[in-house]
């Protein structure tokens, strides 16, 4: 059984239908990405996982026990923690504070919150520079890893990415990928949602490829990178 | 000089109140971004709770003699009372307007008023009489600085207040529970992201707010215990200007919120003091809310984020 089972979802806005019968499964340990063009509803999935919006019909599992119908609060207690797109940090927060607050549902003590930040910010050393700083000063990469650190500090099973990609230098992009294969490579699992499709599909073990709001495509990450509809629409190659 | 120190001395123990006042309007507009109008009514009703606990002890009329313990237990069980009530409005009124839009809820907040002002004049309530305090402190001075009196009231709603307001700031910067208000004043979506509760954030904030007003009304009734009925113009003024400290000191901030009251009561009472000295009387003490209202546009025109408050600036 996967960890994260999404079963023949539909999601309404108001009277627009943003997924049509999405299926995505996430097995414990891989890297699975969702690609597609903007409006696939890639991101609309992603919510739909953290509770941020109700699907319609279908069922969402994680470890087998359906959480479709929970608040997002009791999704991320369960062990799922979701990096919006935009990041979503809070910019006058202090960039400690923001790590308080991804701790929010540990109830740590302040040594184990400590001991806790250590090991998320050996990922982002550039972090444990500016804990005092207000994170609204922080450059878009920087922020971008604050994103994630403040997700893992919940201590999550499985972290769903929202482009963490969006408007960072290449450079920044090269590095934010290398943390998530580490983050994966320590037990954490990963459903990332990309635009950056040659990066994502570099980094996952699968991929499924969305189209107004239905799954056209899922395959190997390789076998999909290698796939010439994809690398016509998506990667621009061929 | 006197005049001078003693209206300084009203102007702070009178600020102080519109500062407790002025929380629960700043909380509530930061977590949710409305102005819960309501809430001059929690303070008025803050204030006929305390009458109510007081004639229902018996510590009215014959078995008067007032107390520190007993003011404290009537301040109490008002605050009490208006926490479960700020509870209840939120819960009922404005929980299932969550998502409507702000004017719907601006609306319903007007409408909540007016049953607050409405309900407290039922027979069974607590009518259409004015009422007095029942004395609960005993008027004592305790000491005469420069022919000013400091009395015991005044230093205990001024230490009150700071109490409750140090309380208040620990609760929001220092607590897990004010980690969350806050989240959720930046963001409920993010906060709920990171595990924060939002509903529960809320309603905590409603009752911290409402317990505020509620000690406010309890000491306003003891500094001023001539209690109008409740649906009288007075309260109304007294949450309105509330408000305005509030907007003046920053809305959504709860320091600003502090100094704003500060403010407003130093401007009122050196109002009432000084004008008709200083125009020869041609303008009285009754032009204490213009300039009340002078100091709301003033800041509106110059500053509009308030005093302490400042514009968010999103990077993308």
């Amino acid at each position: 059984m996967a960890l994260l089972e999404i079963h023949n979802l539909d999601v309404h806005y108001g009277a627009i239908q943003a997924l049509r019968g999405v299926s995505v499964s996430v097995e414990q340990g891989k890297i699975v990405t969702m690609l597609g063009a903007n409006g696939a509803g890639k991101s609309t999935t992603l919510r739909a996982v953290s509770g941020l919006i109700r699907p319609t019909r279908g069922e969402v599992r994680f470890d087998g026990k359906p959480i479709h119908n929970l608040p997002p609060h009791r999704i991320v207690e369960m062990g799922i923690s979701h990096v919006p797109e935009g990041r979503g940090i809070f910019p006058g927060f202090t960039v400690e504070e923001n790590l308080q607050a991804g701790a929010y549902v540990r109830k740590m003590s302040h040594g184990e919150f400590e001991r806790e930040r250590g090991r998320v910010t050996k990922l982002f050393p550039v972090l444990k520079e500016r804990l005092a700083q207000p994170a609204g000063t922080l450059s878009g990469g920087e922020q971008q890893m604050l994103a994630i650190a403040r997700a893992l500090l919940s201590k999550p099973r499985l972290l769903l990415l929202d482009e963490p990609s969006l408007g960072l230098a290449p450079l920044i992009v090269q590095v934010i990928f290398r943390i998530i294969r580490e983050i994966n490579q320590t037990g954490t699992t990963i459903l990332l949602v990309e635009q950056n499709i040659h990066m994502a599909l570099n980094a996952a073990h699968e991929g499924y490829v969305l189209e107004a709001g239905s799954v056209v495509m899922k395959d190997e990450a390789t076998k999909l990178a290698a796939n010439d509809d994809v690398r016509k629409a998506y990667l621009g190659v061929g | 000089m006197t005049t001078f120190l003693q209206t300084l001395m009203d102007a702070i123990s009178v600020g102080s109140l519109y500062a407790l006042i002025a929380l629960g309007y700043t909380m509530v507009y930061g977590v949710l971004r409305f102005i819960n109008f309501a809430h001059g009514d929690v303070f008025m009703l803050g204030a006929w709770f305390s009458f109510w606990v007081t004639t229902k002890f018996g510590w009215a009329g014959e078995g008067a003699h007032p107390s520190i313990p007993r003011a404290l237990t009537v301040m109490a069980i008002a605050m009490a009372l208006c926490g479960l009530l700020g509870y209840l409005i939120e819960r009922l009124a404005y929980r299932p307007l969550r998502f409507a839009p702000r004017l719907n809820v601006l609306i319903t907040a007007i409408g909540v008023s007016l049953l607050l002002q409405n309900t407290g004049q039922l027979k069974y309530v607590f009518g259409t009489e004015n009422q007095r305090m029942p004395t609960l402190l005993p008027a004592t001075t305790l000491a005469t600085v420069a022919g000013v009196n400091i009395t015991l009231i005044d230093v205990i709603i001024v230490a009150g207040s700071l109490v409750l307001m140090g309380v208040l700031d620990r609760l929001v910067y220092r607590s897990r529970m004010g980690m969350a208000m806050r989240a959720v004043a930046f963001d409920p979506h993010t906060a709920s992201l990171m595990g924060v509760n939002v509903n529960r954030t809320v309603s905590a904030t409603f009752v911290a707010g409402s317990m505020l007003a509620a000690a406010a009304g309890f000491l306003y009734a003891t500094k001023y215990p001539n209690l109008n009925q409740p649906a009288f113009s007075t309260w109304t003024l007294l949450g309105l200007k509330a408000f305005i400290a509030a907007v003046v000191g920053g809305i959504g901030n709860i320091r600003g919120a502090m100094v704003g009251g500060l403010l407003i009561g130093l401007i009122e009472q050196f109002g009432v003091a000084y004008s008709a000295p200083l125009s020869h009387g041609y303008i009285t003490g009754e032009f204490k809310e213009i300039y009340v209202f002078a100091l709301l546009i003033l800041v509106l025109l110059v500053k509009p984020s308030g005093i302490l408050g400042r514009l968010t600036v999103e990077k993308v």
